[in-house]
């Protein structure tokens, strides 16, 4: 099957496996380079504290995002500050990156009613936690935004299992039909839960899929920061100029377990964890920035510390919140605070 | 006779309806190589099969669809929905076609399969994890809704339900799969669709639950019995079909009754039970029927769920209340 390839012809992968920048490929800008890479540092040093956090019992069910922030990060900071996230459970790093502050997003998954909330300005929608229940509202954003005549565009994250879901095709299909300035980026990690990629389609790959909606559909290593980054870029550049919706299927794996609760090696081997574990996102650009000197193990020291002292903050903050105010139960669920007959 | 906890009864009522009947097939998110998210099918894809106990893709209207179109054919499907709050996009394949396919054809095409699903709070699970929908499924003829609150009721219910020539949603209170155990016989066996259990013997006052508010239900009759009460606690086990004609000699006996449900109150099924106890027994009523459920609001984060959830001394305050009324 062919699959569609952008009207702006191939694009650019960035790295190998081992962080080295590909031959023939332009080396990316360093302070570009420089940026995503302290997002997806501070991306991961989150993620390790909330798994952690889990384990000594002050939070709920998490679901890691380790191994993900390639894509995450790379489609994040892609975006311009106009544009709309949409983001299922696993998606706190890029929700980071559009400015969702930290210490919402501990407090979301300790269970507290004031935490996963966007701060105004922050166009980040709230996890999605029914799985690809949050591709149409992608596509309705995006649609509107055209119809207002406006300049932002909708990006969609969501997982390979989610495309089974019928508001995956439907989704898609609204915003081709209406041309929406939609990105949609699925993450390919592999599994959803210890359901195997297979298990899902029989088609080869997910950005096969974009052919049937009549839009562009790519593949990209989501591990590469850059390319995902060069891919989202291009692909809201076309929304922005009125070409509709984009598909990019970003190759990713999940290093750690569905969620707290999930033991992997129920369905995974440790040869193929080993071998995701070397071709994850964060060490290949830590390895990229070293080489091209840009940055040296020592400013990586400094940086981790400086990141590390944020994630602190963060959950020092979200930890000493006011006890959750019972109040909150009914308060928000009409306009009026409540029913005449309550 | 082995005992079992509720998850375990399940699992060993599925392992006796796919080794007695090879119609049966069990289908889900995660339910074949790790034995489902709560280990309720798991070791049943090794002993039956990958053809049997089958990994789906990830689409609960998939999933209902196609177990339509198998059970008309002649298979009996078991499918499983990952959460009670994650069955809805299965909501138009249950309605519109599950509920009604024997009606709009006169019995010529039929759906004989079960939805399980595990439902039900204070299990500090994430957002949409610890929904109670039954009063969805209770809205519509055709379908029937069991709720066990016992591992005996589980198994026997379960392939009760596997057994039935109807559509079953068949609700799994999450809370108590590890919580409760008792002895369970390792054979076949029913508990019919329909009838409810006397979990409590008592003369002042009836509660009438089902699920995980029934172990609610009995902390809150022995609560009160330091003060004199003697509550009847009704395990219903079955929503629809009814056991009208239990609810009303119970009633007709305590003169007062309280039912109790997780659901959100505005047009949960206690209105329903309330409705036909007024009905059956009105003469008999000496105090106005109490309902104890969760708020008219969205599940909360879970940091709040206790206030939402009813608890045992929210039901014993009902039923003090009523007692005095
Ligand atoms: C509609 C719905 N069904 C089932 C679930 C339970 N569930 C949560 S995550 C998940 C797997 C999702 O896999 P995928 O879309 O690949 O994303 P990943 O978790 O791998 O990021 C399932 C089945 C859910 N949240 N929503």
């Amino acid at each position: 099957m062919r699959v569609v390839a952008f009207d702006a012809g191939e694009l650019p992968a960035y790295l190998d496996e081992g962080g080295h920048l590909l031959p023939g490929a332009q080396a990316p800008d360093p302070d570009l380079a420089l940026r995503l890479y302290r997002q997806m540092l501070l991306a991961r040093r989150l993620d390790i504290r909330c798994v952690n956090l889990q384990r000594q019992g002050r939070i709920g069910t998490y679901p890691p995002a380790a191994g993900q922030e390639g894509v995450q990060i790379g489609a994040a900071m892609a975006m311009a500050q106009a544009d709309w996230l949409f983001p299922s459970y696993r998606d706190g790093a890029a929700a980071a990156a559009r400015g969702m502050p930290l210490d919402a997003m501990v407090a979301y998954w300790m269970g507290h009613p004031r935490g996963g909330i966007a701060p105004a300005g922050v166009n980040v929608f709230p996890f999605s936690i029914p799985v690809g229940s949050h591709i149409p509202h992608a596509a309705g954003m995006a649609w509107a935004a055209r119809l207002r005549g406006e300049d932002a565009c909708a990006l969609c994250l969501f997982g390979d299992g989610a495309t089974s879901e019928g508001d995956f095709h439907e989704g898609l299909n609204f915003a081709a039909v209406m041309r929406a300035p939609a990105v949609f980026v699925c993450q390919n990690n592999g599994y959803a839960i210890s359901v195997p990629f297979r298990r899902q389609t029989a088609a080869e790959h997910i950005a096969a899929k974009a052919a049937g909606y009549g839009m562009p559909g790519l593949t990209v290593d989501g591990n590469d920061v850059f390319a995902v980054h060069a891919a989202v870029a291009a692909a809201l550049a076309r929304g922005r100029a009125g070409k509709g919706p984009t598909l990019i299927e970003a190759m990713t794996y999940r290093l750690g377990p569905h969620t707290t609760s999930d033991d992997p090696s129920r369905y995974r081997t440790p040869e193929e964890e080993a071998g995701a574990r070397a071709r994850e996102p964060l060490g290949r650009v830590a390895a990229y920035l070293e080489a091209a000197g840009l940055l040296g193990a020592a400013a990586r020291a400094q940086l981790t510390a400086e990141v590390d002292a944020e994630v602190d903050a963060a959950v020092t903050e979200a930890l000493a919140a006011p006890p959750a105010d019972p109040g909150d139960i009914t308060a928000f669920t009409v306009a009026d605070g409540g029913r005449a007959d309550a | 006779m082995p005992e079992q906890t509720l998850i375990g009864a399940i699992r060993d009522g599925l392992a006796c309806a796919l080794a007695a009947d090879p119609r049966v097939v069990v289908m889900g998110e995660d339910v074949g190589r790790v034995g489902g998210v709560f280990r309720a099918t798991e070791g049943l894809q090794e002993r039956f099969g990958a053809e049997r106990v089958v990994d789906t893709p990830l689409a609960e209207s998939g999933i209902a669809g196609t177990a339509i179109g198998m059970a008309a054919y002649g298979l009996r499907p078991v499918a499983e929905m990952q959460f009670m709050g994650f069955v809805l996009p299965a909501v138009d394949q249950i309605v519109s076609h599950a509920a009604r396919l024997r009606a709009r054809t006169h019995g010529r095409f039929t759906a004989p399969l079960v939805i399980r699903t595990p439902y039900g709070g204070l299990i500090r699970a994430p957002e949409l994890h610890s929904e109670s929908l039954e009063a969805f499924f209770c809205h519509l003829p055709g379908v029937k809704v069991a709720c066990p609150s016992t591992p005996r009721d589980a198994k026997g219910l379960l392939l009760a339900a596997i057994a039935d020539p109807d559509p079953v949603i068949f609700m799994e209170p999450m809370r108590l799969y590890r919580s409760v155990r008792e002895d369970v016989p390792a054979e076949s066996f029913t508990v019919p669709l329909g009838p409810a259990r006397i979990a409590r013997p008592g003369r002042d006052v009836s509660v009438i639950a089902w699920g995980a508010m029934v172990p609610a239900a009995l902390r809150a009759a022995a609560d009160v019995a330091g003060d004199g009460i003697e509550a009847e606690v009704i395990d219903l086990r079955t929503l629809t079909p009814l056991d009208e004609a239990s609810l009303a000699d119970s009633v007709r006996r305590t003169g007062r009754a309280v039912v109790v449900h997780e659901g959100v109150r505005t047009g949960g099924f206690g209105a329903e039970v309330a409705a036909r106890i007024a009905e059956a027994a009105f003469l008999y009523l000496q105090a106005p029927v109490a309902r104890v459920t969760a708020p008219d609001a969205p599940y909360p984060p879970f940091l709040l769920e206790d206030r939402f959830v009813p608890q045992p001394a929210d039901v014993a305050a009902a039923i003090r209340s009523v007692v005095a009324f």
